[in-house]
C-alpha cells in the first residue's frame, strides 16, 4: 500500500502542471478575448476566390 | 421596399446602383466599390446589409501626419513597423471582424489586423515606410469603420483594469480545494486503525495545501479587514478573515498534534467560493467608460493658422493669441474671440440650449460648442486649461467623491460581527467555567468557522450581477452592483430636458410656409442630390406623398454649412440657412429656408419630439417618486412640459450647471434620495451629485458625462420597470439573506457544544452556499420576467 505515497506525489505533480498551463494561458492573454475567435473560425478559405480573381486580371490584362 | 445593400436601409430613389444593388447614399454606394474592386464581396455574404451608414461630414486627418500625435497613439514602433490599435464603436457582426481582419487585401502594407469584438477594438501592424497612420485612419473611414480618436484614449483606458490576479488566486484556490477534498475522503468515510500513518500523510499534505489559500488567495479578506478595522467600521471581510483565521489555526493545531483530521477542504473551499463571488461582482464593460471627461469631448488637434498656412496642432500645444481655423462641425476647445464667418454655434451639450446661438465679430466663443455652417477663424484668449468649460468641470464640486452610501451587506455586517463575536465569546467561557478548557477552544473556533457568512457574502454579488446583465440585455448600462442598491433607493428624480426627455436623433420637421405641388417636387429633386442629414430628413418628410419627378438639373452647388442650390426646371431653387437664401426674417427655430427665384417660400423647422412614451414613463415613475425637471434651456416649452409631469413637479428653466447642482443637493438636504438623468456636460455636476446619475445616450460608445448608469436611448421606455426591478432585486437579497442566516443558526446549535465534526463543516459549507447562489439566480429571473424584463426587447 505504500504505492499510495507514490500515487499521491505523481497525482499532484500532474495537477501541478495543469495549475502552471493555466498560469501561462492567462499570463500570455489566452483568456483576453473569448468571444472573437469563435466569430473567426467561420470564416471561408478563400481559394477559389482567388482563382477566380486571377481569371478575371487575366481577362484585363488582355 | 427596396433596402439598401450595404446598411440595409430603405432606399428612396434609385439612383445609386452598382453590380444590380441598389443603395441609399453616395457613401454606401462607394464602399461598396472598395470593396468589390477588391474582391471582397465576402463581407456581404456573412450577414445581410453588415454595413452602417457613414458619417456625413469628413473627418480631417491631417493631424496624424504630425509626431507629436502620432507618438501618443501608437502601442509600438521600430524601424520597420508601427502596431496601434483603436477603437471603432460600429463594430456590430462578424462581417465587420471579417472585413477588418482582412485589411491586407485593401493596403499591401497591413502586416496583420485583429479585431476584439467585445472591446470593440482593431489591432493593426503595418509598415511604416510603405504607409502612414493616416492613411490607414483614412482607409479604415473610407470603408465605413471610422476609429474614434479623442484625447481621452479608450484603448489605454480600458488596458488599466485587469482581472489577471483575482483569476490566478482563484486558480490556486480552486487547485487546492480539489487537492485536499480528496485527501480529505479516506477521512469522511473513516480509516481503519492500520491506517492510521496514511492518515497522517493526508493531514501533512493538507496543511500543506492550505497555505498558498491563506497566505495567497485569500490575503485580501486579512488585509482589508484590518483595513476596516482601523476605521472602526466593521465590513463583512472581518468575520470572513476571523472564521478563515480560525479554520486554518485548528487545521494546524489538529494536524501538528495529530489529534484530528482538520478543516482543510472546507477553508479552501470558503476561500474559492468567496473569490468566485468576487469575480462575479466585478463586470466589465469593455466599449463604455462611466469616467469620462471633457478630454474624450474634444478632438485631439485642432488646425492653428500660423506664418506658415494651417498647421494642425495637439490641444495641448494651444497659447492665448492663437489663431484656429474651426470648420463646420468642430467644436470650439478654448475660449476665443470670432474674428471671422459667420457662427451658428451648437450648445446643446454643454448649456442644454437646443438651438444654435449666432454670435458676431468680436464676440467671445466658450469652448465646447461645436460650429454649425461655415468655417471660422479665432484668436484664443484663454488657454485650453482654463476655458470656462474645463474650469467649470475642474471645480471642485465636479470632482467625484465617495458616497456615503452603505450597501446592505455593510450595513448587515456590522451588527453581525458583534453578535458572532459575542456567541464565540460566550460559548469560550461557559466552557471554561465548566473547566474544560479543550472544549471552550474547540467550541469558540468552531463558532467562528460555521458562522463565517460564506453564504452571505455571495448572496449580494450574485443577485445583483445577475441583476446587472439582466439590465444589459436591455441596454442599460450600470456601473457597479453598489449603484443597483443605490437605484433601488431612489425616490426622487430629476430629468434634465434636451437630450433626455427630448430625443435629438428623432428630429421631426415642420413646413410653414406655401408650395404649390410642382414646387415640392423641385424642392425633393435638389435634395435627393445632398449627402447632408438634413436634406435626407427634408427628403424623408416631403417624399412620402412626393416623388422626386423627372426634373432636369443643373448648375448644383452644396456649400458646407450654408446649402444647396441648383437650377431645377429653369427654375432656381435654394435650400439652407436663412442668410444663404436672403430670408429677410428669421422663423423662431426655422432651420432650413427654401427660396425659389428668389423668393421665399417658407422653411422647415426641426423639432425635437419626446422621447416615445415619455408619458407612460413619467407615470409609472411618478407612483412612488417625486418628479423633477431641471433645463438650462428656454422654457417655451413649459406648458407642454405642464401637461405631462404630475402637477406638483418642479419645472425649472435657465438653469446653469452649477444651478442644476445645487438644486440636487438641496433635494438630499430634505433627506431625498436623487437621481438625476441627464445627457450632456451641463448635467455632469448635477450626474455626480445625485445618489444616481443614469446618462442617457442615443449611442453608448459616444461621449457621456461621468456617471452611474448609461442607459441608451431606446430603453427609455424601459425605466419604470428596471426600477421595480431593482426594487425587487433587494427583496431577493433580503430573502437570501435569510436563508443563509437559518443555516448559520444550525450549525451554531451544533458548534456551541464543542462538536463540530470537519465532516458536517464540510457539507453544511457548500450546501449553503450552492442554496443561496441557486435561489438567488432563480428568484432575480423569476422577478425579472414578472417585470416582463425576461426577453430583450
Amino acid at each position: 500500500m505504500s504505492v499510495i505515497f507514490f500515487l499521491i506525489g505523481c497525482s499532484v505533480f500532474i495537477a501541478l502542471i495543469f495549475l502552471g498551463a493555466f498560469f501561462w494561458a492567462n499570463k500570455t492573454g489566452q483568456h483576453d478575448d473569448t468571444h472573437t475567435p469563435a466569430i473567426r473560425m467561420l470564416f471561408d478559405d478563400e481559394v477559389i476566390e482567388e482563382e477566380k480573381r486571377d481569371v478575371q486580371k487575366a481577362d484585363v490584362d488582355a | 421596399m427596396i433596402q439598401c445593400y450595404h446598411c440595409g436601409d430603405a432606399v428612396s430613389n434609385a439612383v445609386f446602383e452598382a453590380d444590380g444593388h441598389s443603395f441609399c447614399c453616395l457613401g454606401c454606394q462607394s464602399v461598396y466599390r472598395i470593396l468589390s474592386s477588391n474582391n471582397m464581396q465576402q463581407y456581404y455574404r456573412y450577414n445581410m446589409h453588415p454595413g452602417k451608414k457613414k458619417g456625413n461630414d469628413p473627418t480631417r486627418y491631417e493631424y496624424l501626419d504630425e509626431d507629436a500625435i502620432v507618438e501618443q497613439l501608437i502601442d509600438f514602433r521600430n524601424e520597420e513597423i508601427t502596431i496601434v490599435t483603436f477603437y471603432i464603436p460600429v463594430i456590430h457582426c462578424s462581417s465587420c471582424v471579417w472585413l477588418l481582419e482582412h485589411l491586407h487585401k485593401l493596403h499591401p502594407a497591413v502586416v496583420t489586423s485583429r479585431s476584439d469584438f467585445l472591446k470593440k477594438q482593431v489591432n493593426v501592424t503595418f509598415r511604416q515606410d510603405e504607409f502612414s497612420l493616416r492613411g490607414l485612419v483614412e482607409l479604415l473611414e473610407g470603408i465605413g469603420y471610422e476609429p474614434k480618436i479623442t484625447l481621452q484614449d479608450v484603448v489605454k483606458e480600458g488596458r488599466k483594469f485587469s482581472q489577471k490576479e483575482l483569476i490566478a488566486k482563484i486558480a490556486v484556490a480552486g487547485f487546492c480545494f480539489g487537492n485536499s477534498m480528496m485527501l480529505s475522503f479516506p477521512e469522511y468515510f473513516g480509516m481503519g486503525a492500520f491506517e492510521a500513518r496514511y492518515a497522517e500523510f493526508f493531514g501533512w499534505m493538507n496543511l500543506a495545501f492550505t497555505l498558498p489559500v491563506l497566505l495567497y488567495s485569500g490575503r485580501d479578506y486579512f488585509r482589508s479587514a484590518w483595513h476596516s478595522l482601523r476605521q472602526q467600521a466593521l465590513n463583512l471581510d472581518v468575520p470572513l478573515a476571523l472564521g478563515i483565521a480560525a479554520l486554518f489555526v485548528r487545521t494546524a493545531w489538529e494536524v501538528l498534534s495529530a489529534s484530528g483530521p482538520g478543516f482543510a477542504d472546507t477553508l479552501c473551499g470558503l476561500v474559492f467560493f468567496l473569490l468566485v463571488g468576487r469575480w462575479v461582482q466585478q463586470r466589465t464593460y469593455h466599449h463604455i467608460s462611466f469616467e469620462r471627461d471633457y478630454r474624450s469631448y474634444f478632438p485631439v488637434a485642432v488646425t492653428r493658422l500660423g506664418a506658415d498656412g494651417p498647421k494642425p496642432i495637439p490641444l495641448a500645444d494651444i497659447e492665448v493669441g492663437d489663431r484656429l481655423l474651426i470648420r463646420n462641425n468642430e467644436i470650439v476647445p478654448a475660449d476665443a474671440i470670432l474674428l471671422k464667418g459667420e457662427a451658428a454655434i451648437d450648445f446643446s451639450f454643454v448649456t442644454g440650449e437646443a438651438d444654435p446661438v449666432r454670435k458676431v465679430l468680436g464676440e467671445i466663443v466658450y469652448a465646447g460648442g461645436r460650429q454649425t455652417g461655415e468655417a471660422l477663424e479665432l484668436e484664443v484668449v484663454k488657454p485650453v486649461s482654463q476655458s470656462y468649460l474645463t474650469q467649470l468641470w475642474n471645480h471642485e464640486a465636479f470632482k467625484p467623491h465617495e458616497r456615503n452610501f452603505r450597501t446592505f451587506s455593510n450595513t448587515v455586517s456590522r451588527y453581525f460581527t458583534g453578535v458572532l463575536l459575542g456567541i464565540a465569546f460566550l460559548a469560550l467561557s461557559c466552557w471554561l467555567l465548566h473547566g474544560d478548557t479543550g472544549r471552550a477552544w474547540g467550541a469558540f473556533t468552531a463558532v467562528l468557522i460555521i458562522a463565517c457568512p460564506c453564504a452571505l457574502a455571495l448572496s449580494s454579488p450574485f443577485t445583483l450581477s445577475a441583476a446587472l446583465s439582466i439590465f444589459d440585455k436591455h441596454r442599460f448600462y450600470v456601473k457597479n452592483t453598489a449603484a443597483v442598491e443605490q437605484m433601488a433607493a431612489v425616490d426622487c428624480l430629476v430629468f434634465d430636458k434636451t437630450g433626455t426627455i427630448s430625443s435629438p436623433s428623432a428630429a421631426r420637421m415642420r413646413f410653414e410656409g406655401d408650395l404649390q405641388p410642382d414646387e415640392w417636387e423641385q424642392v425633393v429633386a435638389l435634395c435627393s442630390n445632398s449627402n447632408h442629414p438634413l436634406s435626407r430628413e427634408l427628403v424623408k418628410f416631403a417624399g412620402g406623398e412626393r416623388t422626386p419627378g423627372s426634373f432636369s438639373l443643373s448648375e448644383y452647388r452644396e456649400i458646407a454649412g450654408k446649402g444647396i442650390e441648383a437650377t431645377v426646371s429653369d427654375r432656381r431653387v435654394r435650400v439652407g440657412s436663412a442668410a444663404f437664401v436672403d430670408a429677410c426674417r428669421e422663423q423662431p427655430g426655422g432651420s432650413v429656408y427654401v427660396a425659389i427665384d428668389d423668393e421665399v417660400k417658407g422653411c422647415f423647422s426641426v423639432e425635437q419630439p419626446w422621447r416615445p412614451h415619455l408619458r407612460e414613463v413619467l407615470a409609472g415613475l411618478a407612483a412612488s417618486r417625486q418628479l423633477h425637471l431641471i433645463s438650462g434651456d428656454r422654457d417655451q416649452e413649459k406648458e407642454r412640459l405642464r401637461r405631462v409631469f404630475p402637477p406638483q413637479a418642479d419645472l425649472l428653466f435657465h438653469k446653469t450647471p452649477m444651478e442644476k447642482m445645487t438644486y440636487i443637493r438641496s433635494l438630499q438636504d430634505q433627506g431625498r434620495k436623487v437621481c438625476m438623468l441627464g445627457d450632456g456636460l451641463n448635467d455632469a455636476g448635477a450626474l455626480r451629485q445625485a445618489d444616481m446619475g443614469i446618462a442617457i445616450s442615443d449611442d453608448v460608445n459616444n461621449f457621456s458625462p461621468g456617471c452611474d448608469a448609461i442607459l441608451d436611448g431606446a430603453s427609455f421606455a424601459k425605466l419604470p420597470r428596471f426600477f421595480r426591478f431593482a426594487k425587487d432585486v433587494m427583496r431577493v437579497i433580503y430573502l437570501s439573506f435569510g436563508i443563509s442566516l437559518t443555516y448559520n443558526v444550525i450549525g451554531l446549535t451544533f458548534a456551541v457544544t464543542g462538536m463540530l465534526s470537519p465532516l458536517f463543516a464540510a457539507v453544511l459549507m457548500p450546501i449553503s452556499t450552492v442554496t443561496v447562489i441557486g435561489f438567488t439566480t432563480v428568484a432575480t429571473h423569476v422577478y425579472a420576467s414578472k417585470n416582463q424584463l425576461n426577453n430583450p426587447l
